[in-house]
């Protein structure tokens, strides 16, 4: 819904630190995760994300989230799906060049960066290119495997 | 301007200077710290090769590269590499630009290194117009890259030597790699760090939307310069002739991206020939251009004006006492024009 989205990216600050939170529970649960098999729990992990995030971001479920850096904007609302920031098409008025109706998905997220304030703004970092086959996949659970086995390489060090 | 070391066959291209990433004209003159100017060729809606030979010789002796677009505004066209690899034939220092909206990444990887195997040294990177705006408004747009991603892509082929799947290329291409950058569009205190962040990516000059508005552009530059970023990336500022008042409205209403200030438009309808305003405002601009420090050069995008921009270069005098390489056919026809 588009004006969840714009509560959201207007709230980045206080959603970002519960969803943190969320994802140290989740990355507590790895070993449960993994004993059940993360291939197992991923379709109704994705269920709740899709939920969730569907209703807060207008997420689109892509797989492999970045609203970490993007101020809580998903940038797959973009009509020209651009994971790198601001096309050159941004109406003067801020709104989308595709979609006269909607605002600019990234100067959302500009704003969101700002509300942040964090030291170094994440909306800089260069995105790869999407991996379109893990659309439809958790986001959530990938987040999880990424930060234990990290962790883990932390501690066998 | 010729080099030194300049090819006797044409089209070949110069030899790779240590601390230069192409072989290319465009990157020598820039690294060379002189004013550049670049211009747009009009791609045809034709297959005849000459059409696209008599629209590069309009700019013979007054540009350094020409941009080759890609279906710009959205609308089709002969294609960026098909004209490059006629023109880079002739010896033209060529732009390719690649538009993220018609090809995904195989499509673009595979045209970089036949681009690059035709002579090309120039790659310019663009997101791309929405496909709403153009002559196909039913077709699917692409976007399976954005402008970062691509220009991050190219970098790690010549570079890495290899595809972004990691697979090795037997040779890279050597390519001097560019960005687009509009100072206007929302939201403008980010647009400087969107720079950085093309330099980030890989850009390594980059070309402007057209900067009517001098002040704001002042204002953007002097953020630029305050990150370091004029050191790092050529910055080549767009101008461009407008033809008349009703045409610089109709351009601010509906391309995408252009911001024209009211002060403009007013004087445009004031003047009594309008598209000779429009000229004289460009070459000012162009001067206006030229004393903004980390200003590299100017891109003219001459829109169905591509026939003004010898008479708009050489008016505005930014190449001072230099003449650009051109192809031997006109050099000849410069010093007979001597003769007689």
């Amino acid at each position: 819904m588009y004006r969840m989205r714009k509560y959201s990216v207007r709230n980045a600050r206080w959603l970002k630190s519960v969803y943190g939170v969320l994802e140290n529970v989740l990355v507590r649960a790895h070993p449960i995760f993994r004993s059940i098999g993360y291939d197992k729990i991923d379709k109704p992990v994705l269920m709740v994300e899709k939920l969730t995030k569907g209703f807060l971001l207008d997420s689109k479920s892509c797989g492999q989230c970045v609203v970490g850096s993007t101020g809580l904007s998903c940038p797959m609302n973009c009509p020209k799906s651009l994971r790198n920031g601001p096309c050159g098409g941004v109406r003067m008025d801020g709104k989308c060049e595709v979609d006269a109706t909607m605002d600019c998905v990234w100067v959302n997220a500009w704003e969101g960066n700002k509300r942040l304030r964090e030291k170094e703004y994440p909306i800089q970092f260069v995105q790869p290119p999407i991996d379109n086959r893990l659309h439809g996949t958790s986001a959530w659970l990938r987040e999880v495997r990424r930060a234990a086995a990290s962790r883990d390489a932390v501690v066998s060090e | 301007m010729r080099f030194a070391d300049e090819p006797s066959t044409p089209g070949e291209n110069l030899p790779i200077l240590p601390g230069h990433d192409s072989p290319g004209r465009l990157e020598r003159v820039l690294r060379a710290g002189v004013f550049a100017v670049t211009a747009e060729i009009a791609p045809p809606d034709s297959a005849d090769p000459h059409e696209v030979f008599a629209r590069a010789a309009m700019f013979d002796g007054y540009v350094d590269a020409i941009n080759a677009t890609d279906g710009s505004g959205a609308h089709c066209h002969m294609s960026s590499v098909g004209m490059c690899s006629l023109l880079t034939r002739q010896g033209y220092a060529m732009v390719m630009q690649v538009s993220c909206r018609d090809r995904n990444r195989i499509a673009i990887q595979g045209d970089v290194l036949g681009a690059s195997a035709m002579g090309v040294s120039n790659i310019l990177c663009l997101t791309g117009d929405g496909v709403q705006c153009g002559d196909h408004p039913e077709a699917k747009p692409v976007f399976d890259l954005d402008c970062m991603s691509a220009l991050n892509m190219i970098r790690g082929m010549r570079d890495d030597s290899q595809f972004l799947s990691g697979r090795k290329l037997a040779s890279p291409p050597q390519v001097f790699l560019g960005g687009a950058a509009n100072p206007f569009a929302p939201p403008r205190d980010y647009r400087p760090l969107r720079l950085a962040k093309k330099i980030e990516a890989g850009a390594q000059f980059v070309q402007t939307q057209y900067c009517f508005d001098v002040e704001l552009f002042k204002k953007y530059m002097a953020a630029v310069r305050e990150a370091g970023s004029h050191e790092r990336v050529f910055i080549l500022a767009g101008v461009g002739p407008l033809a008349s008042a009703k045409s610089a409205e109709w351009i601010r209403a509906n391309v995408a991206g252009v911001h024209i200030p009211d002060a403009v438009i007013a004087r445009l309808r004031g003047a009594k020939e309008q598209a000779k305003e429009g000229v004289q405002i460009c070459v000012e601009l162009m001067q206006q251009m030229q004393e903004i420090a980390g200003v590299h050069g100017v891109h003219v995008m001459a829109f169905r004006q591509e026939h003004r921009v010898a008479e708009i270069v050489e008016r505005s005098g930014v190449l001072g006492e230099r003449t650009p390489w051109a192809p031997p056919k006109y050099q000849q026809t410069r010093l007979e024009q001597i003769a007689d």
